[in-house]
């Protein structure tokens, strides 16, 4: 009984606890609670994803009401996995959140901030499993806003202003979104996703469809920070808390890229815009100049923060390189390294948020000698550091094996010599840190300083395992992103 | 002992001395002899391996699959085991000589020292019995990294620069050219096995074959050909029992392994000396011998003139194996591990003459001779070895690289073994003739003996081994001739 009932429990269950959280106020109590739903979420996603692994795309309709007229949520392959990846992060952020939320954000602000990061889960899990293009709007909305507010909750004042502009660019990619929707709905008359690609072919050759298009793709990758449209990142991931930039680096723009994934292949699916309107060439240009301009900025990078922000918006740009291949091994290389690069940069915030509780900030110069002070911090860090040049026995391996493959096949092999040179550039700024916490001296006079409470620690080893063991064993997760490729191109949700 | 549980058993003794290293740092003696400990199984597994494949057998282990249609596999044929059973020989009598040198010179973070040493021996040995070019490629940048808080052991600046241009070079031509062709093999054949005959015969262009070869022999950093050379003289800045094991012979050795095992099972080595496209090969190796050879005249600084020498040896595998006959082939293999013992023995000499009597420059080795004469009657073994001469084992391998050279009348390549044989025999003459015959210039500081004991002993060894192994090279041989 319960396990039909599943996929609306996903979405339902924070978005409920979030108003107890704002009743709860106790701060330990209120952790305690995100805690649980946290894992409850992710047990949930778990079960969801044996569910379509083994019994295909799983469609919920909300309160009865039948598609097209009542909201259908749908879950194939590409989206349990996804939901997975979001509700996994989360459940392990928040088993390292309480030590870290406690040093870095007000005592009175702390209920605040859990009932947010609830309502932000709430959104990012909805924006997966829905098949409505308003609803996604919605929910869009809600992780959207509860982010900005997250983000402002940063100790350094800057974070008003970093959150600031967020905002007003996220709103910017929102409207346009919802300005795409509105034209959609103006042709087909349906805002169900299964139903637009089914209509889209006989309205295709119109300039509403083609300006839809374009507001929808623009609007999207303003919120996944595809190069040029990510100047929101760098500040926002650096002046925001440790916990919540772990928090977003892993999945917000993961779930924004879910949706340029739903447009691209879904919604005009029957249509290959990739293909057919030099979207295509587009989006490989500019992720592969994302690749390079960010990789270089993040290598002049002094606070660690705002060079690994940096460093994501590169590696959104293999992310998006691979799904502008079209073809089932490049978009199973998208997802592979969505699912991957959650791992290394969750673990890499989190072990930046280590140094910021014990040694109080995150520029290079602040690590010196780190290593030897703090040596399952920084070994963590290292390690992960590795997963982003893609060392073999690291996920990073495992996503760069894929995306030249798939530009070998498309007999593009300049691109394939652009992505494995611009890897080499995360050695440099990873390896500004080795020689920083391994090679320099402690400075004079330094406070003696321990690991990070167990609680932080251990999430983050756990991670970085993970990003060991999925570098190690990819079998699996590459088998269920090449099935979601798969039946991503063969037209979506069926 | 079935044969699978031996290589399962090689592969994971150095990484449990490893861990028990790591947790022993407290008790210097304890430490020591678990390093002492586990090369010596190390070896006595690598070793029984030794009639099932001199019986043909090709014993084989999968651990599991990492990518769908991906195995990390091992398969231990005979150069694999030639170069497994010296690495491993030699980690004991260089474990022997660190003691010595490291307590000697009072070394810091000793710990790490060994843990590193032995990682990078699991490496080592992954690499030698790897089955498939994925897990050598994987084992391959291991060893890269694992080595790396080696080389950088000292941590001063000049550590820390020389560790940029060592992992510079390592990783970008390993992810630059070689990560790509290994690729791009793959989606040519369907498979990346080792192979007998090759994998690539007939399913592609020649041209697209030219640029493969150039991508694997360029990719493959660790054999220092020209112009990715620099990272080897770098790494000298690491502590010598560094540079003697890991930088004459495990390190430099697996990249010069890969590139036999990519001509030899990747290529395949008919299909390539059908296709001569690989003439450009041998003029890289052949000017690489002969320009690191002048380069290492004029180098004062000892160990940067054995490193140099290490770049003209090595090309020599390399100029081997592009020669493409069968008993170049065997030169190759035979040259692997004869300028191991060679090069070991001067390292340790290095070594040695660094710990007695605080000298680094060949300039400063006037009459050092008479103080030191086990250094540098070992020293002149092994530099007799590196020319070539016999009764050193440097002659055997010489002998059938110039035997496969006539026989498939590769003139240059003749013209280049003889021209560095006086090159080679110009740096390491006047280095022996000025320890033995001239006379110390300033007698001031110079009231030292002989080093430690350990040191002269391990030196000592490796200097007769490399006598011995002219005398008895049939054990060798035997394994080295089951290759073609």
């Amino acid at each position: 009984m319960i396990a039909t009932h599943l996929p609306i429990l996903q979405v339902i269950l924070p978005l409920i606890m979030a108003p107890i959280a704002l009743i709860l106020r106790n701060p330990r109590a209120v952790w305690m609670l995100t805690l649980l739903v946290t894992w409850v979420a992710f047990s949930i996603s778990l079960a969801l994803l044996m569910q379509v692994l083994d019994s295909g795309t799983i469609i919920y309709q909300i309160g009865g009401w039948g598609a097209p007229w009542g909201i259908e949520y749908v879950l194939d392959k590409v989206g349990a996995f996804v939901l997975v990846i979001v509700s996994a992060i989360g459940s392990i952020v928040m088993a390292y959140a309480r030590r870290s939320v406690e040093a870095e954000i007000p005592e009175d602000r702390i209920y605040l901030f859990y009932t947010m990061f609830l309502l932000c889960l709430t959104g990012l899990l909805g924006i997966v499993i829905t098949g409505d293009i308003f609803n996604l709007f919605v929910f869009l909305e809600i992780s959207s806003l509860s982010s900005y507010v997250m983000i402002s909750l940063g100790k350094d004042r800057r974070a008003l202003t970093a959150a600031y502009r967020y905002l007003i660019m996220g709103t910017i990619g929102a409207t346009f979104y919802i300005i795409g929707v509105g034209l959609l709905y103006m042709m087909t008359g349906t805002l169900n996703m299964a139903d637009i690609s089914t209509l889209i072919p006989s309205v295709a050759d119109s300039r509403t469809i083609r300006t839809s298009m374009a507001f929808l793709t623009v609007g999207v990758c303003l919120k996944l920070a595809l190069f040029p449209l990510h100047l929101w990142l760098p500040n926002a991931y650096t002046y925001a808390p440790s916990v919540v930039t772990a928090f977003l680096a892993a999945t917000a723009t993961k779930v924004a890229v879910y949706i340029l994934i739903r447009i691209v292949f879904t919604l005009f699916g029957s249509i290959s815009i990739l293909k057919g309107l030099d979207v295509q060439n587009i989006l490989m240009a500019l992720a592969i100049i994302a690749m390079f301009a960010a990789s270089i900025i993040a290598i002049y990078q002094d606070n660690m923060k705002r060079m690994f922000a940096y460093s994501s918006v590169a590696q959104i740009g293999y992310i998006i390189l691979g799904i502008s291949f079209a073809s089932q091994v490049g978009v199973a290389a998208g997802i592979i390294h969505l699912f991957n690069h959650a791992i290394i940069k969750c673990a890499i915030f989190m072990g930046l948020g280590c140094i910021a509780l014990r040694v109080g900030g995150v520029s290079v110069k602040d690590i010196h000698g780190l290593g030897y002070r703090m040596p399952w911090t920084m070994a963590a860090i290292v390690v992960c550091g590795l997963g982003l040049i893609g060392i073999p026995m690291t996920v990073g391996f495992i996503s760069k094996w894929y995306l030249v493959r798939a530009a070998f096949e498309h007999d593009m092999w300049p691109v394939a010599t652009l992505i494995v040179l611009s890897s080499l550039l995360a050695i440099i700024y990873v390896w500004r840190i080795v020689e920083a916490a391994y090679l320099r001296p402690s400075p004079q006079g330094a406070k003696p300083i321990s690991e990070p409470p167990l609680s932080m620690l251990l999430s983050l080893w756990a991670l970085t395992l993970a990003s060991i063991y999925f570098g190690v064993d990819a079998t699996n997760t590459l088998n269920i992103a090449l099935d979601a490729a798969g039946a991503l191109l063969n037209g979506g949700l069926k | 002992m079935s044969s699978e549980i031996t290589i399962q058993a090689a592969l994971i003794t150095p990484l449990i001395g490893a861990v028990l290293i790591a947790f022993s740092g407290r008790w210097p003696n304890l430490r020591e002899t678990i390093t002492l400990v586990t090369a010596t199984i190390l070896f006595v597994l690598v070793a029984s391996l030794y009639p099932e494949i001199m019986a043909g057998g090709r014993p084989s282990l999968v651990i599991g699959e990492m990518l769908p249609g991906f195995s990390i596999a091992f398969t231990v044929e005979p150069l694999g085991l030639i170069f497994a059973c010296i690495a491993s020989f030699l980690w004991i009598i260089n474990s022997l000589y660190s003691i010595g040198y490291m307590r000697a010179n009072n070394e810091k973070n000793q710990t790490r020292f060994y843990v590193c040493f032995a990682i990078a021996l699991t490496c080592t040995m992954a690499i030698a019995f790897s089955g498939n070019m994925m897990t050598l490629f994987i084992f391959y940048e291991a060893l890269t990294l694992c080595t790396y808080p080696l080389v950088t052991h000292a941590g001063t600046d000049k550590a820390k620069k020389s560790g940029r241009v060592y992992l510079g070079i390592l990783l970008s031509t390993s992810i630059g050219f070689l990560f790509l062709a290994i690729v791009w093999t793959w989606l040519i054949a369907g498979t990346l096995d080792f192979t007998p005959g090759g994998i690539l015969e007939g399913k592609t262009s020649t041209f697209i074959i030219g640029v493969l070869l150039a991508l694997y022999m360029f990719g493959i950093g660790k054999a220092a050909l020209m112009p990715f050379h620099r990272w080897l003289p770098a790494a000298m800045v690491a502590p010598t029992p560094v540079s003697a094991l890991l930088h004459a012979v495990a390190v430099v050795k697996a990249g010069v392994f890969t590139v036999v095992k990519v001509v030899v099972y990747i290529f395949g080595f008919d299909f390539l000396s059908g296709l001569g496209s690989t003439d450009w090969l041998l003029y890289v190796s052949g000017f690489t011998i002969l320009a690191a050879s002048i380069i290492a005249l004029r180098q004062d600084n000892l160990k940067r003139r054995l490193a140099y020498s290490t770049i003209s040896q090595l090309s020599y595998v390399v100029m081997a194996t592009a020669i493409l006959a069968p008993l170049s082939i065997v030169g190759a293999a035979l040259h692997i591990a004869v300028h191991a013992f060679g090069k070991i023995t001067l390292f340790f000499a290095a070594g040695s003459i660094y710990t007695a009597a605080h000298k680094t420059e060949v300039s400063q080795l006037d009459g050092i001779g008479r103080r030191m004469p086990w250094t540098m009657g070992a020293f002149a073994i092994g530099a007799l070895s590196m020319i070539g001469v016999p009764p050193t084992a440097g002659f055997i391998s010489k002998w059938y690289i110039l035997h496969g050279a006539l026989d498939s009348g590769q003139m240059l390549a003749v013209a280049v073994v003889i021209a560095s044989t006086l090159l080679n025999a110009g740096y390491f003459l006047p280095i022996i003739y000025a320890a033995f015959f001239k006379k110390p210039k300033d007698n001031s500081d110079d009231d030292h003996g002989e080093a430690p004991l350990a040191i002269v002993i391990t030196l000592c060894v490796t200097a007769a081994a490399t006598v011995l192994l002219f005398f008895f090279p049939g054990l060798l041989l035997e394994l080295a001739r089951q290759l073609i």
